[in-house]
């Protein structure tokens, strides 16, 4: 029984290790260790195509973040005054939304955009007084529409917990006390949920940063850091790949992390 | 009385669905008293809390603070503040940051140094000076219960409204605060309303107990007025402990009764209502109105059961052949000589006066209505 456990977490964190392990190999290989050396994250961070696909993740990332922050806060504040019958549909709604593979989401978000451009832009052309209407076609636009529709679920679910457990005398009092219910959202409500909103923020950013299925579907011509990751590979894997990995990797846990460490922050009893 | 009451309800009504909480009731507080909404869990005491606080609206009826009529006005706009149950003090700010959210949503803007000088001089009130800046988690039960009042009264309320607040002290506490609260209200002068289903803090705090019970209000009145002359059974037997003895009225003169007993013995009580010969009735005798002695005088015979040594006084349970058993208290006096043992015999008096007569009815106690409120509130 012991071993069947040690077997299985090997098999699960030993290509990981092995991937930390070789991004510090000084030599060219991948699959032999000959000496410690930073040289491949030097490499990889003075590779212009490298720098610019990690430059549009982080952009993609806080932007597709940022937008589920907001619109799945707002959907969580909302879905609180609704009647109990369609705030169970939602709920169920959103966890859907969570559990639907990257595939599926990918290809159905393609295919929408697809068309919606196919209608959108004849109708901008023809109300566009110039030879030369803005096309809506894939690329940031929509990895960061895919992405932050996907993270909104999210957000909302993390958000929401946080707003049933919040004490609605709370609201009461800050009402009782000449507060208008803006005040009271600014001044008591807010400051109680936002650790969720944080915490579903970073998430959010760590799925956006880490996705390649979705992002791969939508992209267009844009490149993002697992696909550029997806594409190189093709050449073979190298070092510099590794480094690449060890470092989304760090990022990712460090943000899962953080995300925990903001949820777990209970609000001190009263 | 010709001024304007503080708190006055007009016929007003309260329903959730098909559950009546609050029926037509009339009801006006007089200005700088102190009065407690007394009744039993789902008597509606509560609602009209809540009511008055505005969180609530009613769904006949009028509620007027000082003579306007708050329909509509939303509780941020209503010259009320309210000392919640639970306190519901703001986790995430300090002492003095919670007593100044009242003073900060004033307009015009009132200066800082305006708000920290009357938070400090709400702070001092509830002798917590120098406490401003502790977090709330860092204070004990008694000490968020005053940060509570004074988070209140800093905004000098026209009335003050408090939710059952010192359900969650501990009883030597409890009785601290109540004296405190009897002071603050005569010191400040502005009317206190509160909430309680504790009958003895109800009595021992307020300049008038309003008794209510199943929607409606029963008894308004002076705590002795209501210990004295409850104005029906439920009002009787819920304000403090009594005996109840039931009968059929054997006689009838003038505002006395003669009530025949279960074993036969004739009792003459005071009449609470009209009576007719023949009816069923209950006769209600406070335990301290009951004397004890060697058997040989008194009105009823009975055993002593138990005795209850409480300090200054004694309470002896009394099983009286017939009747079943009757509680009574009395002064256990110095030496040996007044106090009974278990098994012993005892004959029970009572002052002429003190037995009341009422009419029995069907809903004397929680009625069913109170029940569903309950289920609805939790």
């Amino acid at each position: 029984m012991r071993a069947f456990v040690v077997a299985v977490f090997a098999f699960l964190y030993l290509p990981i290790a092995l991937v930390v392990l070789f991004s510090f190999n000084a030599g060219h290989h991948a699959s032999e260790f000959t000496g410690f050396s930073v040289q491949w994250y030097g490499k990889a961070l003075s590779n212009p195509f490298l720098v610019e696909a990690l430059k549009n993740s982080l952009f993609i990332a806080t932007t597709s973040a940022l937008l589920a922050a907001v619109c799945g806060t707002a959907a969580a504040l909302g879905l609180q005054r609704v009647g109990a019958r369609t705030r169970a549909l939602f709920d169920a709604l959103l966890g859907a939304a969570i559990v639907v593979p990257g595939v599926v989401i990918g290809i159905s978000t393609l295919v929408a955009l697809v068309q919606l451009f196919a209608v959108v832009n004849p109708f901008l052309a023809s109300l566009w007084p110039t030879d030369q209407p803005p096309r809506l076609a894939l690329g940031y636009g929509s990895i960061i529409a895919a992405h932050g529709l996907f993270s909104m679920a999210l957000v909302t679910m993390i958000v929401g917990t946080r707003l049933s457990s919040l004490d609605r005398n709370l609201v009461e009092a800050s009402s009782d006390l000449y507060a208008t219910p803006l005040t009271t959202f600014r001044s008591i409500v807010l400051p109680q949920i936002m650790p969720a909103v944080v915490a579903g923020f970073l998430l959010a950013f760590t799925f956006s940063f880490d996705d390649f299925i979705v992002a791969f579907f939508v992209a267009g011509a844009q490149t993002t850091l697992p696909i550029y990751v997806f594409a190189s590979i093709r050449r073979g894997v190298t070092p510099e790949i590794n480094a690449i990995a060890t470092i989304v990797l760090a990022a990712s846990v460090l943000l899962v992390l953080l995300a925990q460490s903001q949820l777990g922050r209970r609000k001190p009893s009263p | 009385m010709t001024a304007v009451p503080d708190i006055e309800f007009r016929a007003v009504t309260k329903r959730y669905g098909a559950v009546t909480a609050v029926s037509g009731i009339d009801l006006a507080i007089p200005p700088s008293a102190f009065v407690a909404l007394l009744g039993p869990s789902g008597c509606g005491k509560t609602t009209c809390l809540r009511m008055i606080g505005g969180f609530e609206q009613p769904s006949e009826g009028q509620v007027l603070i000082r003579g306007r009529d708050m329909a509509g006005t939303p509780p941020y706009r209503r010259p009320v503040n309210m000392v919640f149950q639970q306190y519901a003090l703001f986790p995430h700010l300090d002492v003095e940051e919670n007593i100044s959210y009242g003073l900060r949503q004033a307009r015009p803007r009132l200066s800082s140094r305006e708000i920290s000088l009357k938070a400090g001089e709400a702070l001092a009130m509830v002798q917590l000076a120098g406490y401003g800046r502790r977090k709330i988690h860092e204070l004990s039960g008694g000490q968020q219960q005053r940060v509570a009042l004074a988070r209140a009264l800093v905004n000098k309320p026209a009335v003050l409204l408090l939710d059952e607040p010192l359900a969650a002290l501990d009883k030597k506490l409890r009785t601290d605060m109540q004296i405190e609260l009897q002071n603050l209200q005569r010191e400040i002068g502005i009317t206190f309303v509160l909430v309680t289903h504790d009958q003895e803090e109800a009595l021992s705090m307020s300049d008038f107990v309003c008794v209510m019970n199943g929607g409606r209000v029963v008894q308004l009145g002076q705590p002795s007025e209501v210990y004295d002359e409850p104005a029906d059974l439920f009002v009787a037997d819920f304000v403090g402990k009594t005996n109840l003895l039931s009968g059929k009225v054997a006689g009838l003169s003038g505002e006395l009764v003669d009530v025949a007993l279960a074993d036969g013995t004739v009792i003459s009580a005071r009449k609470r209502a009209p009576l007719s010969r023949g009816e069923a009735v209950s006769i209600s005798l406070r335990p301290e109105s009951l004397s004890l002695s060697v058997p040989g005088g008194g009105s009823l015979k009975g055993i002593v059961r138990n005795r209850i040594f409480l300090g200054s006084t004694a309470e002896y349970a009394i099983e009286v052949q017939g009747i079943g058993s009757l509680l009574a208290r009395a002064d256990h006096g110095i030496g040996r000589g007044s106090l009974f043992k278990p098994g012993e015999p005892v004959a029970i008096g009572f002052a002429a006066g003190a037995p009341l007569a009422f009419p029995q009815t069907k809903n004397n106690g929680t009625n069913q209505r109170e029940d569903q409120h309950v289920e609805i509130l939790s």
